[in-house]
């Protein structure tokens, strides 16, 4: 038995979900190949060998996979399958994208955003905005999954790996890249921050104003809620909830933020959970670790100010 | 041309779920059940595509049994020309879903499916890409805008840090996302009216299609509470107990 994890990467480092992810295929004890693919991944394909528990990586290098389309990425899991027993991927949004797609190819069922496995087909995963814990198992021959990233240590460095490349895909017809817009942040990404900063609609304009300073000096990435973004203080790539990111940080701030299932699904894993809310009834206070009811005009500063 | 949207009755987003006293499964006898959130985003956008010219009809499908009936009647309130109810009393999982929804798509050769990103239930968010690769069609994931000219739907997606626009050859399939649209309200005359319309019923049992699950499900439990915190008096004290937990 071996096991395919679907790498992650920025084109220039592979992401910690990555990591995660290869601490989430020691499970099945088993031996751990990495596919990298996209274009140019030279120091990406360095990095993915060095991961302590990989022994293969196998490089798909060509120009046509340089924005991973669903239907490339596919086409390419497919490929490889026939030597694999488990094709695992971060739950990540390309890996939504893409392995749903290869597991219906496979005719196998797939599992999503696994975050623990309890025996080599046996999951257990968050439903219902994470109100409830599925405990499934799987009767495919073939296992696909996505794992929850934070739900598991990152792997650490450790021999290198053998280096493979593999043939891309022959070109699909389906669909075409057209273009791309990427949030340029110097702070840290929000899946894998030790601190993160979130915020609700009471900022209303003063987003950034109040929460940059405090992210800045924690070293912090900012999230928002999804009623901030629906009103334009915050783009939606940073909301975190069922339908946004899921993090689980060491500190959590949510300032601003009542605490609806939906939210919460996507924080309550978080180490320490702190509010500040002008509502001492907001349903954040019943997650929060320490509950600050403030305005959180003054008490943000404030509290930036403290750190100093 | 035509699209097929398909859309799901789920416990309503407002209900907090119950799980059964044995741990089987969660509890939904007698729960408050409405259309899948993300769903009635996919019927909103299939309408303002008709709006705009694009689409001459469209066609909402649902799978499941006889009480599934009112999400096509609020898929025929929100403006839906003609609706599906495939019958079967099976436990559904995404796959079964797609295939399902395979063979009616190759009944009503529509240029266009358009689904949720997501079911708030069992928020497995397979459905789409399992149909597109199914009909072997391009899938345009989380969409949160959607433009169809020259035999092409030109989709903008939501993807981590940002945007990715793809165009993809019809027929295609499209997943809505929260920010595609603001779905319109259903008002009570067109939904006294929708219960009029009929409700076309194929049994599942007939199309020949394996939709039997795949995945067994052995327990339902509620995550560990958290414990319980303290409220603060200051930021003075705020810092203070951080530093104490070492957080910072």
């Amino acid at each position: 038995m071996t096991v395919l994890i679907l790498a992650e990467h920025d084109g220039k480092q592979i992401k910690k979900a990555t990591r995660q992810a290869v601490t989430a295929a020691a499970a099945w004890n088993a031996p751990i190949h990495l596919v990298v693919l996209g274009h140019g991944l030279d120091a990406v394909t360095a990095e993915a060998a060095s991961i302590a528990g990989v022994s293969e990586v196998i490089r798909v290098d060509a120009p046509a996979l340089a924005h991973a389309l669903a239907e490339d990425v596919a086409a390419l899991l497919l490929d490889l399958a026939p030597k694999y027993q488990v094709i695992l991927a971060p739950h990540s949004a390309a890996a939504k994208n893409a392995l749903p797609r290869v597991a219906a190819l496979l005719d196998v069922a797939m599992i999503s955003d696994v975050i623990s496995i309890s025996a080599p087909a046996t999951y257990i995963r968050p439903t219902y905005a994470g109100s409830v814990l599925t405990t499934v198992e799987s009767s495919d021959g073939v296992q696909v999954l996505t794992v929850r990233a934070t739900s598991f240590d990152a792997a650490g460095n450790g021999p290198a790996a053998n280096i493979v490349d593999h043939a891309a895909p022959a070109a699909q017809t389906q669909a075409r890249f057209v273009s791309a817009t990427h949030t340029v942040s110097d702070r840290p990404e929000l899946t894998s921050a030790r601190v993160v900063i979130t915020g609700g609609r009471p900022l209303e304009t003063r987003f950034d104003a109040i929460l940059n300073p405090l992210a800045a000096k924690l070293g912090a990435a900012i999230g928002a809620t999804r009623a901030a973004v629906d009103a334009g203080y915050a783009p939606n790539e940073i909301q975190v909830g069922q339908t946004g990111t899921v993090v689980a940080p060491e500190l959590y701030i949510a300032a601003g933020v009542s605490g609806a299932a939906q939210h919460l699904a996507g924080m309550k894993d978080s180490k320490v959970i702190v509010a500040i809310n002008l509502d001492p009834d907001a349903a954040i206070f019943q997650v929060a670790d320490f509950g600050l009811v403030a305005d959180l005009f003054e008490a943000v500063p404030a509290l930036t100010a403290a750190l100093a | 041309m035509k699209v097929l949207v398909a859309v799901k009755r789920v416990v309503d987003y407002n209900i907090r779920p119950r799980i059964k006293a044995d741990g089987s499964d969660v509890d939904i006898a007698g729960v408050k059940m409405s259309i899948n959130p993300f769903d009635e985003i996919a019927v909103e956008e299939a309408l303002r595509l008709k709006e705009r010219g694009v689409v001459t009809e469209i066609v909402a499908v649902t799978i499941g049994t006889v009480a599934c009936q009112d999400v096509l009647r609020h898929a025929l309130a929100m403006g839906a020309d003609r609706v599906i109810l495939l019958e079967s009393d099976l436990e559904l999982q995404p796959l079964g879903v797609a295939k399902l929804l395979k063979a009616i798509v190759d009944k009503e050769q529509p240029s266009l499916v358009i689904l949720g990103k997501q079911a708030i239930d069992d928020d497995a968010g397979q459905t789409g890409q399992m149909l597109a690769a199914l009909m072997n069609a391009g899938q345009g994931a989380f969409a949160s805008s959607i433009t169809v000219a020259d035999g092409e739907a030109l989709v903008v997606r939501e993807v981590d840090g940002g945007t990715e626009t793809v165009a993809l050859k019809l027929p295609a399939v499209i997943t809505a996302d929260l920010r595609l649209n603001e779905p319109r309200f259903v008002k009570l005359p067109n939904l006294m009216m929708a219960k009029k319309k009929p409700i076309e019923t194929i049994a599942a049992s007939d199309l020949g299609v394996d939709a039997a699950p795949r995945l067994k499900l052995l327990k339902a439990a509620e995550p560990a509470e958290r414990k319980a915190g303290i409220k603060v008096a200051n930021v003075a004290e705020l810092v203070s107990k951080l530093r104490e937990v070492g957080a910072i």
